[in-house]
């Protein structure tokens, strides 16, 4: 029953991972890339970490699997940040049809206060 | 043939797939933040497969390499983005 439970769990997991790379592959722009394909990744492979700790049912493949995804969703939602954080500083554009752009807005903002203050 | 002995080849094969869409986005990604977007992805993508790798095999210490492959991935993927900003690493 575990082993049945833990497999369904792996299948789970797997089908977010393709879903995240076919939003990686498809969609137009880095920053869509990022948001689409680091959620989807993320909860695919946390998924598939919680099937195998299902599948041994031993104490120490849980403690393992718990401290690897407690990792994971700390170090990838920062690894994404630090990372559209540098693609937007860098330069990279928006894709076409993007309508807001609300860090370049807050950039702007700043400058112009560091601008009035001094 | 079993449930399982037809399931973990169909799913090593998702994963197998999942890869290669990785590989496509890093050698031809317009700009140098989409290969770094692929390649962080790359890394939680061996995390999945170490995990069902250790299913198949049986071998519980497999997941420690898991957990060292996110870590590593990780600090990559920050030096990676420092670098692309321009700074220096000590910064």
């Amino acid at each position: 029953m575990n082993e049945k439970i833990g497999l369904i769990l792996i299948a789970i997991g797997v089908l977010f991972d393709l879903l995240g790379c076919v939003g990686l592959v498809r969609l137009p722009d880095v920053y869509n890339r990022i948001q689409a394909s680091t959620k989807c990744v993320v909860l695919g492979t946390t998924l598939s970490l919680l099937g195998t700790m299902v599948w041994f049912g031993t104490t120490a493949v849980f403690v393992k699997g718990l401290l690897c995804i407690v990792f994971l969703l700390i170090t990838s939602s920062t690894a994404a940040h630090a990372l559209s954080r540098a693609a937007h500083r860098s330069g990279v554009p928006l894709a076409e049809g993007s309508v807001v752009d609300r860090y370049a807005e807050d950039l702007e903002a700043s400058n112009n206060d560091e601008e009035t203050t001094s | 043939m079993t449930t399982v002995e037809f399931l973990v080849p169909v799913l090593i094969s998702g994963l197998l797939i999942c890869c290669a869409m990785c590989l496509y986005r890093i050698s031809n990604g317009p700009t140098a933040a989409d290969r770094m977007v692929a390649i962080d992805i790359l890394g939680t993508v061996v995390v999945g497969f170490v995990a069902i790798i250790t299913v198949v095999t049986g071998k519980a210490y497999l997941l420690d390499i898991a957990l060292v492959w996110a870590l590593v991935s990780f600090v990559g993927t920050l030096a990676l983005a420092k670098y692309l900003v321009g700074k220096r690493l000590n910064e």
